[in-house]
């Protein structure tokens, strides 16, 4: 079948947004994860022994946070788990 | 001779390459297969490897590649006359650059998209790794320390394009804003933006902006040169979406616009070549055509920093294997187009030989200042456009070219500096790391005089480094080649040429350089020299071992390719 005009021109906009997002990908998706790590950092203050006016409110988002734990503590350089009550490894 | 003659037959030879040679080397020699699955789809991950449509990949792998090189290369190679580089860009383009990048493409897809760097360590050995990151430091040290010489000369030759050279940078920055924060259509951008830049070209035009004698006891093109790395410092740290994406974006478009408006005034107008073919009459000083021709014209003719972009984003994006041949060939093809187009106009938009002498009076004076001086009056014959404006739009190109590439050349060293520390058992700040790298590159930039002369003298000293890179990667498609029994010859008659030509330009500048008493410069070249060298010798044993091992299976780069090998 032959593309109507408006399928063409929103596979040009697509094609478009592709070569602007295309080779900046890669920074991105690490620029991602620093604000990730930075987040999951927060969320552990209070169990890393950093005291944290809003643990409160952080200790609610501890069980979201724990599928990332392990790839988070291997990329802050600990071999092994830094917290006893969270044993991943 | 008209022009008209040398934009035909180059752009015949041009299309043949792509459609006969390419073709042949994509049945014969790489056998490039619909049904082998790229890395692509092997490992999608959504960052890194993305199948995308062969179209915004050649989009994307041809923006990268081009930079200032294939302008400045041809603009001093013509000195020689119009023959010479002519010859050299056609031919290398079709038969040298067309196989090199096409190949390194196709060898880095078969190995799970990985770079040139591994795949050295995979064919060439551990100590040809070693080499490649000695080599990518020295080409990166010399991209920015030359390409900042590049840019300051063009701002104070063309002072017109003082604005909208930095006012692209405001553009930049409200493209960004307004694609990220407004969330604006891209298309309707894109049309904002390049306006915008044209704008500033016509202000430009009318409004010439001059340093004063003295800017904090800088001479102009001194102040110039650290205003350049100070811009460069500044652009490496922030987070990319501010300005470097939308900078490389709007320099796409323009780069597009600007082979337009190039080619389409030549076909207009069809100058007449002022130059002759053979120059005998060249300036005191100016090196032999055999060998300097070669890595004079490094880019828009082979350059080994195309392997670099082919092997290490392209790869991992290529959606099926045949597009090899659209991206990778016609990548470089694109190149040999800038690069062709450069040659036109710095032999046939002077209006006689002596005007023509006037600016090539030494070896390097020629230069991108030609190109703007000659493209400026061949746009104003072709397309009417006032000679001013014609070659401030030029010079803006060429600037926007050199300065998108010295940004990400200083950004890729403090990745570099990052890896050293590493090696060296220490960990560097982000800031600390780019201070190193300004530092560097200021240093060589300075190396002969606070006019920052040094950095075009590097030329010469970045084609050999370059083509070396190059000889590299053909040394590891003629590995491969011969690992499967296929015929290596497309690949081994460049790559002895590449380095027989890179190696003797090597030595040739050692003597010149000794001779001068440059030091720094002496240094560097006999480090290139240790290295070529190194390369010949271990590409040797390692093609000997392929011819001599038994064949490897049809399905091998399959299996290794699924299991991670």
């Amino acid at each position: 079948m032959v593309p109507t005009l408006s399928e063409r021109w929103a596979a040009f906009q697509a094609g478009l947004d592709e070569v602007y997002a295309g080779p900046y990908r890669r920074t991105f998706a690490r620029a991602q994860q620093e604000e990730d790590d930075l987040f999951l950092l927060v969320v552990l203050a209070e169990a890393l022994g950093v005291p944290d006016p809003a643990a409160y409110y952080t200790a609610e988002l501890m069980p979201a946070a724990y599928p990332q734990f392990h790839a988070w503590h291997l990329r802050m350089g600990l071999d092994r788990t830094p917290l006893e009550h969270i044993r991943c490894c | 001779m008209n022009s008209l003659v040398l934009l035909v037959i180059g752009l015949a030879m041009f299309t043949a390459g792509y459609l006969i040679y390419s073709k042949f080397l994509g049945r014969k020699i790489f056998q490039l297969d619909p049904a082998f699955s790229t890395p692509a789809h092997e490992m999608t991950d959504g960052v890194d490897y993305v199948p995308t449509n062969k179209y915004v990949l050649w989009g994307h792998h041809f923006t990268s590649v081009a930079g200032a090189a294939p302008i400045v290369g041809p603009a001093i190679a013509v000195i020689w006359g119009w023959l010479p580089a002519f010859l050299w860009v056609t031919i290398g383009t079709v038969f040298f650059a067309g196989m090199h990048d096409a190949g390194a493409l196709w060898a880095s897809v078969r190995n799970r998209g990985q770079s040139m760097g591994m795949l050295s360590g995979r064919y060439i050995g551990a100590r040809g790794r070693n080499l490649f990151l000695v080599v990518i430091f020295l080409l990166l040290l010399m991209v920015n320390a030359a390409f900042a010489v590049v840019i300051k000369n063009l701002l104070i030759s063309t002072p017109t394009s003082v604005i909208p050279v930095w006012g692209a940078i405001v553009v930049a920055v409200i493209v960004g804003q307004m694609i990220y924060r407004w969330r604006m259509n891209l298309a309707l951008t894109t049309i904002i933006g390049v306006t915008a830049l044209y704008t500033l070209i016509v202000i430009g035009d009318s409004n010439p902006i001059e340093l004063p004698e003295s800017t904090l006891g800088m001479a102009p093109g001194t102040a110039w040169i650290v205003l350049l790395f100070a811009y460069a410092f500044l652009a490496s740290l922030l987070p990319v979406w501010v300005l470097l994406q939308p900078r490389d974006y709007i320099n796409g478009v323009q780069l597009f616009i600007g082979l337009g408006i190039l080619y389409g005034a030549t076909l207009l107008e069809a100058p007449k070549l002022v130059v002759p073919a053979f120059n005998d009459n060249v300036p005191d000083g100016t090196p032999g055509l055999v060998p300097l021709l070669f890595v004079t014209i490094a880019c828009g003719a082979i350059s080994g920093f195309h392997g670099m972009v082919s092997s290490g984003t392209s790869a991992k994006q290529l959606d099926a294997e045949p597009d090899v041949r659209f991206v990778g060939y016609f990548g470089a093809v694109g190149e040999g187009l800038l690069a062709l187009g450069t040659i036109i106009v710095t032999t046939s938009g002077f209006a006689t030989l002596a005007d023509w002498e006037k600016v090539y009076t030494e070896f390097g004076a020629g230069g991108v200042g030609a190109f703007v001086q000659g493209g400026g009056s061949i746009v104003n014959a072709g397309l009417g456009i006032p000679t001013s404006l014609s070659a401030t739009i030029l010079a803006t190109m060429a600037v926007l070219f050199a300065a998108t590439t010295m940004d990400t050349g200083v950004r890729l060293q403090r990745f570099v500096v990052h890896e050293i520390a590493e090696v060296l058992g220490t960990s560097i700040s982000k800031i600390a790391a780019t201070t190193v790298a300004v530092l560097v590159g200021l240093g060589l930039t300075f190396s002969q005089g606070s006019s920052g002369e040094g950095g075009m003298r590097i030329w010469p000293l970045f084609g050999t480094t370059n083509q070396l890179l190059a000889s590299l990667t053909l040394a590891i498609i003629t590995v491969m080649l011969l690992r499967k029994r296929r015929n290596p010859w497309p690949a081994l008659i460049p790559l002895a040429l590449v380095f027989v030509m890179s190696f003797y330009a090597a030595l040739v500048q050692l003597r010149d350089l000794y001779d001068a008493k440059d030091w720094l410069l002496l240094g560097i070249d006999a480090i290139i020299i240790v290295a070529a060298l190194w390369v010949a010798f271990e590409a040797v044993i390692a093609m000997q071992k392929a011819r001599t091992e038994p064949a490897e299976a049809e399905d091998a780069d399959l299996i290794s390719a699924r299991s991670g090998q």
